[in-house]
Order: structure tokens, then C-alpha cells, then sequence
């Protein structure tokens, strides 16, 4: 599903140059939970924002389903990204004067959607995690694991081919993470394929696969194949 | 083509939808500053050009009421007076439009106030010279009012005999000016008598009232009944020098004119329609004045303009996450515009609305009852309904270009950069 060949991200520091990801290679298949994991800037979440088309990287390639992404021109990367990918930010990133359903309804209505389809479909995905009372609470009335619940449901509510997640455990406390790290799981199990981004080794060791990014390459014991772990 | 059509149209209802959010769910004070600053600046748009224009529309309204009505017939240049007036009288007083007319004898002669006592060796001489207007006061009260604008005793009446009305700028006491242009009469009042002299003859009079219609063509003049100023310019021939004509309500006054015209009244008579009879200087004025009201308008304009960009960049910047958040999700750059351009319209249309409701509820109801008392008219709010929504179409785009030039500087930023705040 995705194929990530001699990556190349670098950062300008002044006149240094430095050089996050280094000729990186990746694959992750379809239905594949995996986890990114590293010390603190070792470059996880600008892994993710190149896989997630978020980013351009300096050189090399990302094919998604055999599509060339980084070939796509940025309005035809926005589309791929609102059709074909599910993103969740740390920080839950909802837009503060919409609801819970209106957030979730967004990128719905993008895609061509009508407003009633895509109101069911937004609450159907807010039910499905347990959000169905709080349809009509704005960001700012939810708590941290409501809002991230409610951040999960915008990136699966089109049925994504890939869920990226950026930290999504990060702001919250241990009960709340194991909730979404079980919905994940139950994503999983339905043949989801989801990309997460984490520090925290207990939650890592419930994916598929451990990537460690160590000196801007992958740290793969299992090989780039990506047997199970 | 109809794909690219179907994403304009679905940008735009998401625009429309993120729009109505954020102004239904944002702060409510700023709305309602911003909705009274686009009021206050519609209205310093329309109302400051209006009073400008207003000025000098009721100058120009005051002399088609007072002097000229809605058709003047003239003395031909190197002519004494309107030959064969009686006949182009009944010319007139036979076409269907014309309301009423009123001949009028005009001479120039000197008023002189203090004649009796001017033999006394340190007085000087309390003179002017001055246009001696003669009427028939029913018809001219039939096409000018002027009994109307009596601001001291009483207007001439048919059977009047030694008697004058004065216009207010023959006086002292209501041209205060010290020139050689300016000659006024000092310490002449009602009662008072004066003498005046035309073609050699003098005759006294009495001063029966004082006239003020703020039309110079009327207030620097003197009135006395028709058939005494004919006596003493030795007039008997009928030959009147102006004839002004009042027409029915509607009636085009160039239309009247070219009746007349095909009667070859022009052979006889300058015609002009009260347009064409307006003092040089009051077209002038007129064009200065729409020329300084559009300026003024401008610069209210482009106030506006940057008002409403700054608001909207402020709002965009505050936003930048946001605005990177909606493109991270797959919304299109084109709907995140959208969004602003339909709040700009929200702010300006409301702002348009209610400077509307102020302008026709309010001010020119006000104006109207209470004009601003210039010197030469009433001034008034001027604020035609087809050039006050023009001006108010005008404020909209300015304002839709606005807002949509900010929130294209903004949306074209990183998404990334915009999301981490970098």
C-alpha cells in the first residue's frame, strides 16, 4: 500500500543544513497497523507529514496504491489527501466553531457529499466511538479524550485507505489513551490501515510493527518486507 | 469543465457553511463593530457627498422655484425687450403643458433712502443702483410663490399703488458687506420711503415688505406693480423683458420649449428651460461640488476598503492554524476563500442595510424638515435611492476584493507551517 523509496528531508538551520530523514525506505501494506517510533527529533511526525502528503520532501519516493504522490500537484495532493487519507493531530486540531458533528461533517461535504448523507455519516462515525450524546457540543465543551475521539471520527467518517495518527495518546491521560488506542485496535481488526506515530512503547507494542527511526533511517529488525513483529 | 464547475459550486457551500459558522459562533461584539463601521462608512459615503450635492441642488431648486419656473422667455441680446410679447403670451397661455406664466417689466434704475435729508453737509449719500422688476402679483404668485419668501411686511397686492417689496440684498441689515459690488440700502425697513429713479423719472414709495428667497436673481432685485413701472419707463407698448412659466405636474420642459420653438417665439425671445437658464456659476459649482463629493467618497471608499482588509487579514492570521488545519483535512484552498469573501459580503451587506435604514429612516427625513440654512439655500440631504445603492454596490465589491485578497495571502502559506504555527 505504501512504498517510501530513499527519502530525503532536510531543514535549514542558518547555513546548516540538517538532515532528518536519510535515503529512508519504508513499506507498509494494506490492513497494517504500525507504529513509528524514536527519540524525541529523531524525525517521527516528519515522517509523517511526508507519508501524509502534509509535507515535500527533497528527494525521493512516495507511491501510495502505485499512485506517485509526490508527483500530484498541490491541489490534486489536497484531494488525495481529503479522499484517500485519514489524518489524526495530537493536539486534536477541531475547528472551534463547529460541533462535534459539523467537524466531522467537513470534509464530507467536501467531497461532494449532501448535507443529510453526510450528517448520517458523520453520525454514524461519532455513535460508532461513542460520541452520540455530544453531537452538538463544540470543541471547547468536550474534554481531551472527547476531542480526540471526535478527531478520530473526522479521519474515518470516508472511509480512508490510510489513517495517519500523530501522537494521538500525547495530551492524554492513561485511561483515556487506552480508549482510543482500543477504538485503533478495533479499526485494525476491521481491516484498517493505520500509521501511528508514538513514544510510548506500550502502546506501540500492540501494532503490527515497530519502526524505529534512529539517524533519519529505520531501524527495521524485521526487514523492510514488514513481517509481524 | 463540469467537474471543475461541481468543485467551484461544492467549495462554495463549504465556504457558505464555514462562513455562517464562524460568524454565528465568533464574537458578537466584533461583528457588531464591524457591522458599525461599514454603516458609519456607507453612510460618510453617501450622506457627506449628499450634503455636498444637496447644497448646491437646492441653490440651483431655488432659482427654478423662484426666478425662472420651469421655462424662462428672455430678451433677445441687443434688444430692449421681448417684442410681440402679447402675442407669445397668448402663444403660451394656449399649449396644454403650461400651467402658469408671469410677464415681468424689468428696468435698471437707483434707490435712494435718505433724498430728504441729504442736504446736510457731513451725510453722505444712501443710494444703490438696482433691477426694478415690475409684476403682476397673482401671476407671479401663480408660477414663483414669492408672496411666500415675504420675510418683512406684506407682498405686493393687483391694487397696490406707491408701494415696493425690496429683496433682502438691498438691505443693510441682511447683506452686511461693505463693497462696491455689494451697495445696500442702511436703515430702510417697512415704512420707509424710498425714491427711485428709471429713464430720468423719480417717484417716491413706500417700502411695503422685503423679500428672501436666497436666489441672487430675486433677493438683489426691486418689485413694484406692472402698470406703475410701465408708467414710468414709459413703456405702453406691452413688450415685457421676461416671461417665466410654471408647467403642469410631469410636463417635459424641453418638450414645452419646442412647441414654442415651432411658433418661432425664438425670433423674438431667448427660450430656455430652467437648466439651460442656470447661472454659469451654479453649474460650476454643481460640478465642483460632485467633483469634491466623489473625492471625499474615495477616500471614504478606500477607508473602507482598508478597514474591512485589515479586519479580515487580522481574522485570517489569528486563524493561520485553522486555515492549515482545513487544508490538512482535504478542504480546498478555493472553499478556505470563500469562507472569508461571504463573511466580507455579511459584514458589508448588514453594514449597507442598516446605513440604509439610518439614510431613509433618519437623516433625510431629518435633512428634509430641518435643512442646513447656507447662504444661498436650504441645504439638503441629496441622496437619490438609484445613486445611494450604485454607491452602495460599489462599497460591496471594494469590500468582497477585501476580503479576499487576505485571505488568498494566508491560504496560499505552508499548510504545515501554517498547522505548527512556524
Amino acid at each position: 500500500m505504501i512504498k517510501v523509496d530513499k527519502l530525503i528531508k532536510s531543514f535549514h538551520d542558518g547555513e546548516k543544513e540538517l538532515v532528518v530523514l536519510k535515503e529512508l525506505n519504508l513499506r507498509v501494506k494494506g490492513g497494517e497497523f504500525i507504529s513509528i517510533t524514536g527519540r524525541s527529533g529523531s524525525g517521527k511526525s516528519t515522517l509523517l507529514y511526508q507519508l501524509g502528503l502534509l509535507d515535500h520532501p527533497n528527494s525521493g519516493q512516495i507511491l501510495i496504491d502505485d499512485i506517485d504522490v509526490l508527483a500530484l500537484n498541490p491541489t490534486e495532493r489536497t484531494r488525495f489527501r481529503l479522499q484517500e487519507l485519514g489524518y489524526i493531530f495530537q493536539d486534536y486540531a477541531l475547528l472551534p466553531e463547529m460541533n462535534a458533528e459539523e467537524n466531522v461533517m467537513l470534509p464530507l461535504l467536501m467531497q461532494g457529499l449532501t448535507k443529510r448523507k453526510a450528517r448520517d455519516m458523520a453520525v454514524k462515525a461519532l455513535e460508532k466511538i461513542g460520541l452520540g450524546p455530544k453531537l452538538d457540543n463544540l470543541p471547547s465543551q468536550l474534554s481531551g479524550g472527547e476531542q480526540q475521539r471526535v478527531s478520530i471520527a473526522r479521519a474515518i467518517a470516508h472511509d480512508p485507505k490510510i489513517i495517519f495518527a500523530d501522537e494521538p495518546t500525547a495530551n492524554l491521560d492513561a485511561d483515556t489513551s487506552q480508549v482510543v488506542l482500543d477504538y485503533f485496535l478495533e479499526l485494525h481488526r476491521e481491516g484498517q490501515t493505520i500509521v501511528m506515530v508514538t513514544h510510548e512503547p506500550e502502546y506501540a507494542r500492540l501494532t503490527d510493527r515497530i519502526l524505529l527511526l534512529s539517524d533519519g533511517v529505520i531501524d527495521d529488525k524485521e526487514g523492510i518486507d514488514g513481517h509481524k513483529h | 469543465m463540469r467537474a471543475n464547475i461541481g468543485y467551484f459550486l461544492t467549495s462554495l457551500r463549504i465556504g457558505l457553511f464555514m462562513a455562517i459558522r464562524q460568524i454565528k459562533r465568533g464574537s458578537w461584539w466584533t461583528t457588531t463593530l464591524i457591522i458599525f463601521v461599514m454603516s458609519l462608512t456607507f453612510l460618510n459615503l453617501v450622506v457627506v457627498t449628499g450634503i455636498l450635492v444637496g447644497l448646491i441642488e437646492s441653490a440651483s431648486e431655488v432659482n427654478r422655484t423662484f426666478f425662472a419656473g420651469d421655462l424662462i422667455i428672455s430678451t433677445l441680446e441687443k434688444k430692449t425687450s421681448i417684442e410681440n410679447s402679447p402675442r407669445i403670451l397668448e402663444i403660451i397661455n394656449n399649449q396644454p403643458g403650461i400651467a402658469a406664466a408671469t410677464p415681468r417689466y424689468v428696468g435698471g434704475g437707483t434707490l435712494e433712502a435718505n433724498y430728504q435729508t441729504l442736504r446736510k453737509t457731513d451725510e453722505t449719500s444712501n443710494s444703490v443702483s438696482s433691477v426694478i422688476v415690475g409684476i403682476d402679483p397673482e401671476k407671479e404668485n401663480a408660477v414663483t410663490r414669492l408672496g411666500t419668501k415675504t420675510i418683512e411686511g406684506e407682498f405686493l397686492s393687483k391694487d397696490d399703488g406707491d408701494v415696493v417689496v425690496l429683496g433682502a440684498y438691498k438691505l443693510s441689515q441682511y447683506l452686511p458687506i461693505e463693497s462696491p459690488g455689494f451697495q445696500t440700502l442702511k436703515n430702510v425697513g417697512i415704512g420707509s420711503r424710498i425714491r427711485m429713479t428709471i429713464n430720468g423719472s423719480t417717484r417716491e414709495y413706500l417700502v411695503k415688505g422685503i423679500l428672501k428667497t436666497k436666489a441672487d436673481e430675486i433677493d438683489m432685485r426691486v418689485f413694484v406693480n406692472d402698470k406703475l413701472l410701465r408708467n414710468l419707463m414709459g413703456r405702453y407698448d406691452y413688450s415685457v423683458n421676461e416671461i417665466a412659466i410654471k408647467l403642469r405636474p410631469g410636463v417635459d420642459p424641453k418638450m414645452v420649449k419646442q412647441a414654442l420653438l415651432a411658433y418661432d417665439v425664438d425670433r423674438y425671445a431667448k427660450v430656455q428651460t430652467w437648466e439651460e437658464a442656470e447661472p454659469k456659476f451654479v453649474k460650476d459649482m454643481k460640478a465642483t461640488f460632485a467633483l469634491l463629493g466623489n473625492i471625499i467618497g474615495s477616500i471614504g471608499l478606500a477607508v473602507a476598503t482598508i478597514t474591512i482588509f485589515i479586519v479580515i487579514f487580522v481574522n485570517a492570521i489569528t486563524r493561520r492554524k485553522y486555515i492549515g488545519i482545513l487544508k490538512g483535512i482535504g478542504i480546498d484552498s478555493t472553499a478556505i476563500q470563500f469562507s472569508y469573501v461571504l463573511q466580507s459580503l455579511f459584514y458589508a451587506s448588514i453594514g449597507i442595510i442598516l446605513g440604509l435604514a439610518i439614510l431613509y429612516g433618519g437623516l433625510k427625513p431629518y435633512f428634509d424638515a430641518n435643512p442646513i440654512n447656507f447662504p444661498f439655500s436650504d441645504g439638503r440631504l441629496n441622496a437619490p435611492l438609484f445613486g445611494t445603492l450604485i454607491r452602495g454596490l460599489v462599497l460591496l465589491v471594494a469590500t468582497l476584493i477585501a476580503g479576499f485578497i487576505p485571505a488568498k495571502l494566508v491560504v496560499r502559506q505552508n499548510t504545515l507551517d501554517a498547522i505548527l504555527g512556524r
